[in-house]
């Protein structure tokens, strides 16, 4: 029932290909395009991730990408099928994690994964041994014969991510499979997805949390109005908006110290105010130590320095105009 | 092959989640109990009146208590597809290769087995009445209960996948299912209607399986009312089951 990995051999590297993907819904004034036009690819065994504020299209993109949602526009391969064309061929190769939850609050945890693998094509022993695997590698045996009604958060969100992977998929979906756990259960949760991607798994997942998408993820693309506004490894990413900042104190005249560095190959852009130098450079590492040698050639005392990086979130602010960072996110 | 195996699994669980709460299946049967206890006795002193039919005061009425079980038993069996639809199982299973028809199916031959058992209750305990039915005449009624199950189950799940949201649900199965009660001659025979009521009655496709039922516990199997009855109620099942299935294979949320 399965199918083999090897009938589709369109894959050429890439686990989930996406060409001028759109999803346009109708409302009563007017439509809402909520998916613009999205340009992906997604390698095979990456930890992708999609980064965007709420209603920017990140759960849109992902539905579709998992056969929830057809697209209104574009084409797309998911694990080497064609997504409009054989939406059956996707799932058995997918997994997916919605946000809401999935499971029956009157069914235990062992049943639910018993019965998914065996939608999935398995046998019962099959799907039975499949789902004490996982209850381990999960940490859910303590609570497997328990209904899901009594699991905590994290506990369930597990169970979820269980659920997506009773069948081995090549490419497991997370929509902000973090959203709403406390810290400890992010943290473990982060570990989990981690993990996974280290067994070869493609993992496609969405956030709205800076640090995850910055911790976690090997690439990223940020989305926001149904468009990707950056894309690529969250260093590449702060490094191609403003490089690293280095903040100098000097002791006496900073406007020499300004000549003087201010003329140097790897600074940018500088800065000055209340009597601190701000310059903005490619690499921060390497930087500093010449600026500690022009400095020290030129006789200026210097008091502090200090190397900050931008985060995600001035990458955010200089594609978009807006801030991600919500209140009590 | 895998559809009848997806029906079998999607069956199976949602069996045992009814039988977690087996009250509520026994509790679908007092109703009919009470219209047998506290209704059909004032039948009695005017099942002989003229335009009553013939064979009896509680020949006449069960067949009508049955198919108002299988209307009620199956019309609101959609609130449980529409807390699934809230827990996200939908969703999930949607995701899955199971076939959609499997999704509809198990679920909706789970309601006619917990039908057909309900059924089969109200019978036996209309025996000590004086209800006589024939064993052959009983299974007949049994699988027109079951088209009605089959066809009141999809269309409560596809408006409940429509609606997605009990309180709209409630109000409009309540709204539907009435006027289907009363013009279907359940509580009393449509031949002591008016005309223009028995017109009405007639776009009632209630009506027929009623009409059927009643023949049915006459006897009378050959009878047109009796093939009537089930080709036009299983054409409607075939029609809600088709249509219902295609909208397990919609976006749900």
């Amino acid at each position: 029932m399965i199918a083999t990995h090897d009938e589709h051999p369109r894959t050429d590297g890439a686990m989930i290909e996406t060409h001028d993907l759109r999803r346009t819904f109708k409302a009563r004034r007017g439509d809402v395009e909520a998916v613009a036009g999205v340009d992906l690819r997604v390698a095979a065994g990456e930890l992708f991730g999609f980064l965007g504020p709420n209603g920017a299209g990140k759960t849109t993109t992902l539905r579709m990408l998992a056969t929830l949602l057809p697209p209104t526009g574009g084409d797309a391969i998911v694990a080497g099928c064609d997504l409009r064309r054989e939406p059956q061929h996707v799932r058995e190769r997918i997994g997916y994690v919605g946000q809401r939850g999935s499971t029956d609050p009157a069914i235990t945890g062992r049943t639910e994964l018993v019965f998914q693998g065996r939608l999935y094509g398995m046998s019962a022993a099959q799907a039975k041994r499949r789902a004490d695997d996982l209850l381990v590698v999960l940490e859910l045996e303590a609570a497997a014969d328990r209904p899901t009604g009594t699991y905590s958060g994290g506990q369930r969100r597990r169970l979820d991510i269980g659920l997506g992977l009773i069948h081995g998929p090549q490419v497991l979906f997370l929509d902000e499979p973090t959203t709403g756990l406390d810290p400890q259960s992010r943290a473990r949760l982060w570990d989990e997805v981690r993990r996974l991607r280290d067994g070869g798994t493609t993992v496609f997942l969405t956030t709205h949390y800076l640090e995850e998408a910055d911790a976690l993820c090997d690439r990223l693309a940020i989305i926001d109005h149904g468009r990707i506004v950056a894309e690529g490894t969250p260093d590449q990413l702060k490094r191609q908006i403003a490089g690293d900042i280095v903040t100098l104190g000097i002791t006496g005249d900073p406007q020499a110290a300004l000549d003087l560095l201010g003329c140097q190959p790897f600074v940018r852009e500088t800065g000055a105010e209340d009597g601190a130098l701000r310059l903005y450079v490619d690499r921060g590492e390497t930087a500093m130590p010449a600026i500690l040698r022009l400095l020290d050639g030129a006789g200026l005392e210097l008091r502090t320095i200090s190397l900050t990086r931008p985060s995600l979130d001035d990458v955010f602010l200089r594609q978009t105009g807006r801030s991600l960072r919500e209140p009590a996110a | 092959m895998k559809t009848l195996r997806d029906t079998w699994l999607v069956f199976q669980r949602n069996l045992g989640l009814t039988l977690r709460n087996p009250a509520w299946s026994v509790i679908g049967v007092v109703q009919p109990l009470l219209y047998l206890l506290l209704f059909a006795p004032l039948l009695k002193s005017i099942a002989t009146a003229q335009g009553f039919p013939s064979g009896g005061a509680y020949n006449v009425f069960v067949p009508g208590l049955l198919i108002q079980l299988g209307l009620f038993g199956a019309a609101f069996v959609g609130f449980s597809l529409i807390a699934e639809v809230r827990y996200g199982v939908v969703e999930r299973l949607q995701v899955t290769p199971v076939s959609r028809l499997a999704l509809l199916l198990g679920r909706a031959l789970r309601d006619v087995l917990i039908l057909l058992i309900q059924s089969l209750m109200l019978v036996l305990l209309s025996l000590p009445f004086g209800l006589d039915i024939h064993p052959a005449g009983l299974l007949v009624v049994l699988g027109l209960l079951a088209l009605i199950g089959l066809l009141m189950a999809s269309c409560s799940y596809a408006l409940a996948l429509w609606l997605k949201s009990e309180d709209a649900l409630a109000p409009f199965l309540t709204t539907v299912t009435l006027p289907l009660l009363l013009l279907s001659g359940v509580l009393l025979p449509l031949s002591l209607a008016p005309a223009w009521l028995r017109h009405i009655a007639a776009f009632n496709p209630l009506a027929y399986a009623v009409d059927a039922a009643r023949a049915i516990f006459n006897d009378h199997l050959g009878d047109t009312s009796v093939i009537k009855g089930i080709a036009i109620t299983a054409a409607l099942a075939i029609i809600a089951l088709v249509v219902s299935a295609r909208s397990f294979g919609r976006t749900v949320a």
